[in-house]
């Protein structure tokens, strides 16, 4: 028996993702007696997986699947795991991942446990914990398909390296006009900068920044840092930022290992979608700012000082440190 | 067209998270419950279908009877029926079966769910529909034009937004961008007393077991207290973050 893991790629490349489902993986295949069996997408070089614990990779390698296509990305992972009769499957928590994972599921009669954090608390009756309540709490799911399907929570588990060597299989999944069926007309994107779903660092600006013109500083500060930039709801509503930078409860979650607030409030719904983060930095002037108690580190002073400044001893600690 | 809109009726969003019976129940005591905000955006688009190119737009939810104060607020807004499937939903591959059966009786040409529900965070509703149904899918949507019977949306990517193209039937997981928030509306007192005379239908659900239960809950761990550095010694910040958070 085996457990399969989809390894995301992208443009050639494996994602972080793919190196944490291995770990992850590698753990539950060593409490299980099986091992792993990971299928890529047109990744290019899959031999690092060896590294994270993977005993054999199924290569699919296919013009058709250049732009990502959870159906067909779905139907492919499907035939992977019924080829291997694997019993656990495990994917991780991109948006791409949890596109195709109710796809993947139905089609496996899988029962899906998203947002997993941690490794399974049993395997018979399997049971696994994962967030809830946009991560205001954790529940104990269990799984009671002959077939489980796990979405690994970003971060949530990290990486452990191991030596060890992958064996390289073609796989040639027979796919259908169905597969196909939504055509990609266009992608825009913003080429060269860090996303806050791929971000070890995140830096997030809200309604204490009075205006648009001022995110330059909130720019420099992620630029130093290797960070994605973020906001708070009404920034994005007001327009200052584009809609794809609102965390929070109703916009993206951020599990950084890295999260620097500056003049946000720290409002409930705010911090239910940035709680997942490991460690927060708050920087706001009114020391009474709610977004305290949920930190780890707080600086209480005027943003427009504190962040210039930061920057310029940041950079002074970088080139000290590189 | 024919669109059914998906509801999901959830603690608002300022509620604190409690449990009950040995923390094996969410404990809904005080607590204010609304429409899923992701389904609040897709519900404000069908309206804008309806009103600009013609449609008819069913709500509907599968519950107890304590959801319909929410799909009354639905009808409110401007939807015209709504659909009650009562059962308590085990997970989402219950609802997913429930709504199938729904979607196949009722022959619509357009269902839009919510990206997620902020209570159950399953993101797995719509997508089980798709598949048991045999519909297009697109998720996390924040832009769609019909046209016929073809479909253009947008769809947020991360670090960015694609555009794709498909054929009707499809099922939509919706977001903010769909409509704006300042295009959600608020049920006026003439909506609310319309919404009275409208159709809300019960229906008995269908045999599906579920396929995952949640067996206990459990809260964070308290946090600790934060270290406070003063602004004129940031490079404690630095040191701190660096020796002791290890995250620089
Ligand atoms: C249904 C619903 C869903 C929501 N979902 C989200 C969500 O997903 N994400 C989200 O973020 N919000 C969400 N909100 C909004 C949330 O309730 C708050 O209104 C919002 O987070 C506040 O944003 P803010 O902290 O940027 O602004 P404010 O609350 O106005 O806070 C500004 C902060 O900046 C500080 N400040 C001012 N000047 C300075 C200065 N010079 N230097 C340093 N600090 C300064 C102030 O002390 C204050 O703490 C939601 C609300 C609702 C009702
Ligand atoms: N009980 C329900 N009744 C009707 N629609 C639901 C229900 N649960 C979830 N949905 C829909 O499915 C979407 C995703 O929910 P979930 O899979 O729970 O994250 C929600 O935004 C709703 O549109």
């Amino acid at each position: 028996m085996s457990i399969l893991i989809y390894t995301e790629s992208e443009e050639g490349k494996l994602k972080k993702t793919a190196f944490e489902v291995a770990s992850y993986a590698k753990d539950l295949a060593r409490q299980t007696g099986s091992t792993v069996t990971a299928v890529s997408i047109n990744a290019g070089d899959t031999a690092p997986l060896g590294n994270y614990g993977v005993d054999k990779v199924l290569r699919v390698n296919d013009d058709r699947l250049a732009a990502f296509n959870a159906r067909a990305y779905a139907d492919i992972i499907q035939q992977a795991a019924r080829q291997e009769a694997a019993k656990i499957v495990i994917i991780g928590s991109t948006a791409n991942d949890k596109y195709l994972a109710p796809l993947l599921a139905a089609q496996l009669e899988a029962g899906y446990a998203p947002n997993v954090v941690a490794l399974p608390e049993s395997t018979d009756p399997f049971r696994v914990k994962r967030t809830a309540f946009s991560n205001k709490a954790f529940n104990i799911t269990e799984i009671s398909t002959d077939i489980k399907l796990v979405g690994l929570a970003k971060n949530s588990f990290g990486l452990k390296e191991q030596q060890g060597n992958a064996a390289e299989e073609d796989f040639s999944p027979s796919l259908n006009d169905a597969d196909f069926s939504i055509t990609t007309e266009s992608v825009d994107k913003t080429a060269g900068k860090v996303t806050i779903a791929d971000a070890e660092i995140v830096v997030s600006g809200g309604r204490g920044l009075k205006g648009p013109e001022n995110w330059g500083m909130i720019e420099d500060l992620a630029g130093v840092l290797g960070a994605a930039t973020a906001c708070s709801k009404p920034v994005s509503d007001m327009g200052w930022r584009p809609h794809g930078e609102h965390v929070g409860q109703t916009g993206k979650p951020v599990a950084a290992n890295l999260y620097v607030a500056v003049g946000i409030s720290g409002a409930i719904q705010h911090l239910a979608g940035i709680n997942a983060s490991k460690v927060k930095v708050v920087i706001n002037n009114d020391p009474e700012a709610p977004f305290f108690k949920a930190a780890d580190y707080g600086v209480v002073g005027d943003a427009f000082e504190v962040v210039p400044a930061l920057t310029e001893k940041l950079k002074e600690f970088k080139s000290q440190n590189s | 067209m024919k669109i059914l809109v998906c509801i999901s009726h959830v603690p608002d969003t300022t509620s604190k998270i409690n449990f009950a019976d040995s923390d094996t129940r969410f404990d809904t005591n005080g607590v204010q419950f609304v429409i899923n905000p992701n389904d609040e955006f897709g519900l404000t688009r069908a309206m804008w279908f309806k009103e600009k190119q013609g449609a008819s737009v069913t709500v509907v939810n599968v519950g107890g009877p304590e959801t319909e104060p929410t799909l009354r607020k639905a009808l409110a807004i401007g939807a015209d029926e709504a659909i009650r499937v009562n059962a308590q939903p085990e997970d989402g591959f219950f609802v997913a079966s429930q709504l199938a059966k729904v979607v196949e009786d009722g022959g619509y040409d357009l269902v839009i769910a919510g990206r997620e529900s902020i209570d159950y965070n399953g993101g797995m509703v719509p997508g089980m529909l798709a598949s048991l149904t045999g519909a297009n899918f697109i998720n996390t949507c924040i832009g769609l034009e019909i046209e016929g019977s073809e479909a253009t949306a947008t769809r947020e990517i991360d670090g960015g937004k694609e555009t794709v193209k498909c054929a009707l039937p499809l099922i939509i997981g919706g977001q903010k961008g769909l409509v704006e928030e300042s295009d959600l509306r608020i049920p006026n007192m003439r909506g609310i007393m319309m919404a009275r005379q409208k159709k809300l239908t019960v229906t008995e659900a269908a045999e599906a077991p579920g396929r995952t239960s949640v067996v206990k809950f459990e809260k964070p761990a308290p946090k600790g207290e934060v270290k406070l550095v003063s602004p004129d010694k940031l490079d404690e910040l630095i040191d701190l973050l660096h020796n002791e958070a290890k995250v620089i």
